[in-house]
């Protein structure tokens, strides 16, 4: 890990939230075929849970290694999948820098996501955190690497949008 | 999908059930006097339950808790290397005994209400002040620790797979599986050590029954889930076959490549059903899996009565068990499994893969939502009944898989076990 200083610290701090708060719109705005943008190609999403992230489990509820699979995620839901229309409301809390390295800048973000149903009825799906690795370029973090560690091991129902 | 819809308490006599295997009526998924009298003469009584891997409690000492119905179980591994399993209630007053999903090295288990012992058996080794205190208190001296203790379940694995079964007196699990779905076990996982790659619970919003008749459902998946069809996973028309035991309450079904015959969309199209949307994959590799087992057979999805699943979908090897919550409410614990020989190309083709199945799977989303949207639609019809007559009126195997013959199986099975 290098040391960051206290400006870079800022000025990256600022990129993570810029992007964390574009990632959360877009999917949140239903406009699901931007979200592979915001990762590079190759990448790392996965969306695990807590207990089997502790465990260090190899596989994922969702995983995705190339911006490909993000987009056949995307194409899945609008083209095969079968689901009730349901939205989510993602609120995310501050990105804490955890460093940097060869692969990026890691950061952790708290996350809760509510999701809305057809009917209106509306609970609170998911919380968790972000584990990432974001590369800046021009000034824009890109995710290297997404993990969704979901606090509970219960999903309700099921995952179709992404979290 | 949010709102559970309540069960009404019935006191009213159970109606007659319909002649024949062909109709369900959805009292059946909806009476709470039918959730406890399938918990007592099923998930209590001669049926096995498959209750977790060997591997996840490979040292004595290492233990797991498990459900049979509403049961909470313990298993544990003991030093002489057997393993066992006990119902996770104190004999004292019924407080839980073992509070933790997994741990190691333990030697006993004491209950953290009045510290009453148990070994790793589930036998009662230890009452606090069971003689009082300065000769004041405690048990009257006709107290036996050994006419106390949680019930104990017969245990008995299978290629790494631990059953239990609250009868002791039923059959043997070789027998009640009979011997052609042992051989489709055999074929998935003999002589291969698993390695557990995930796990988590799927909560649905149905009835247990209504999640194990989809995945007996062949007639559904190729007409449910597109992503199947679209990419050729699995057309009713690739060869394939529906294997229902004896007692109708296991099944397997499965398909093969083909490679004689050719593939055809033409059936699917003339059927109107969303089969050629020319969706491809922008990152095919997921599909891209290797041969494990030599057969061409692409698809196993297994059954055991009344609630385990073991699934092979290309090299998406998973356990599902399926643990009722509630009338209304099931539980489905997914374990995504590897194998130890796994090469790190193939255990990444698992990852992906891993993606087919789940509450986020590209091929099972849609079986976590199915369920919810019957247990809705019948709420106000409980005397009305499914029609089960694709294929026929039996429960017998069958070469074509557009047969509800499994379903029918195991309506059969549970009648049997629920005396109706």
């Amino acid at each position: 890990m290098q040391e960051t200083s206290t400006q870079d610290l800022q000025a990256l701090t600022f990129a993570i939230m810029r992007a964390q708060a574009d990632y959360a719109r877009c999917i949140d705005d239903d406009r699901l075929e931007e979200w592979p943008a915001f990762f590079l190609d190759p990448c790392l999403y996965m969306i695990t849970t807590a207990s089997n992230h502790r465990d260090g489990m190899e596989a994922g509820i969702v995983f995705a290694n190339s911006r490909g699979m993000l987009k056949d995620r995307i194409s899945a839901l609008r083209e095969a999948n079968i689901y009730e229309k349901q939205a989510y409301r993602h609120i995310l809390g501050a990105p804490c820098v955890l460093g940097e390295d060869e692969k990026g800048v890691r950061s952790e973000t708290p996350f809760m996501v509510a999701r809305i149903m057809r009917d209106g009825s509306t609970m609170l799906f998911a919380t968790g955190r972000y584990l990432d690795t974001y590369r800046i370029e021009d000034g824009a973090a890109l995710l290297a690497e997404r993990l969704v560690v979901c606090d509970s091991s219960r999903i309700d129902t099921l995952l179709a949008i992404p979290l | 999908m949010t709102d559970h819809l309540t069960a009404q308490a019935h006191e009213t006599p159970l109606p007659n059930w319909p002649e024949g295997l062909t109709r369900v009526p959805y009292w059946a998924f909806q009476r709470e006097d039918v959730y406890g009298a399938e918990q007592e003469r099923i998930f209590q009584g001669p049926a096995w339950h498959y209750l977790c891997l060997e591997a996840d409690v490979p040292n004595a000492g290492d233990y797991r808790t498990t459900f049979v119905g509403d049961a909470s179980v313990v298993v544990t591994r003991d030093a002489d290397g057997a393993v066992n399993a006990f119902e996770n209630r104190c004999a004292h007053r019924g407080a839980l005994i073992c509070l933790d999903e997994k741990g190691h090295g333990k030697k006993d288990f004491a209950c953290v209400y009045h510290a009453w012992t148990y070994d790793l058996k589930g036998n009662l080794t230890g009452v606090a002040f069971q003689k009082g205190v300065k000769g004041k208190g405690g048990m009257p001296p006709t107290f036996r620790m050994s006419d106390h203790g949680p019930r104990q379940l017969r245990v008995a694995t299978l290629h790494g797979l631990v059953f239990g079964t609250f009868a002791h007196d039923g059959p043997a699990l070789d027998d009640y599986l009979g011997e052609e779905i042992h051989s489709r076990i055999t074929r998935v996982l003999k002589d291969r050590k698993p390695v557990v790659l995930s796990r988590y619970t799927q909560a649905l919003p149905n009835n247990w029954k209504l999640y194990i008749e989809n995945v007996k459902d062949s007639y559904h998946a190729s007409i449910l889930h597109l992503f199947f069809t679209t990419f050729e996973l699995n057309r009713l028309s690739q060869k394939g076959a529906i294997i229902v035991d004896e007692s109708g309450g296991h099944h397997v079904s499965y398909s093969a490549i083909d490679r004689k015959g050719k593939t055809s969309s033409e059936d699917y199209a003339q059927q109107k059903i969303r089969s050629e949307s020319g969706y491809r994959l922008a990152d095919p590799s997921m599909l891209q899996g290797f041969d494990e087992f030599g057969d061409d057979v692409t698809l196993q999805i297994l059954t055991v009565f009344p609630t385990f699943v073991l699934q092979q979908i290309q090299n998406a090897i998973a356990i599902r068990q399926i643990t009722p919550r509630s009338p209304t409410e099931t539980d489905l614990h997914w374990t995504i499994l590897g194998f130890e020989t796994d090469t790190p190309e193939e255990r990444l083709v698992r990852l992906k893969q891993a993606n087919l199945v789940g509450p986020a799977g590209f091929i099972s989303m849609e079986d976590g939502c199915v369920g919810g949207f019957v247990q809705r639609g019948v709420a106000g019809a409980p005397r009305e009944a499914s029609v089960v007559e694709m294929g026929g009126h039996d429960a017998e195997s069958s070469e074509s898989r557009v047969t509800e013959a499994s379903i029918r199986g195991f309506w059969k099975a549970w009648r049997a076990h629920m005396g109706l």
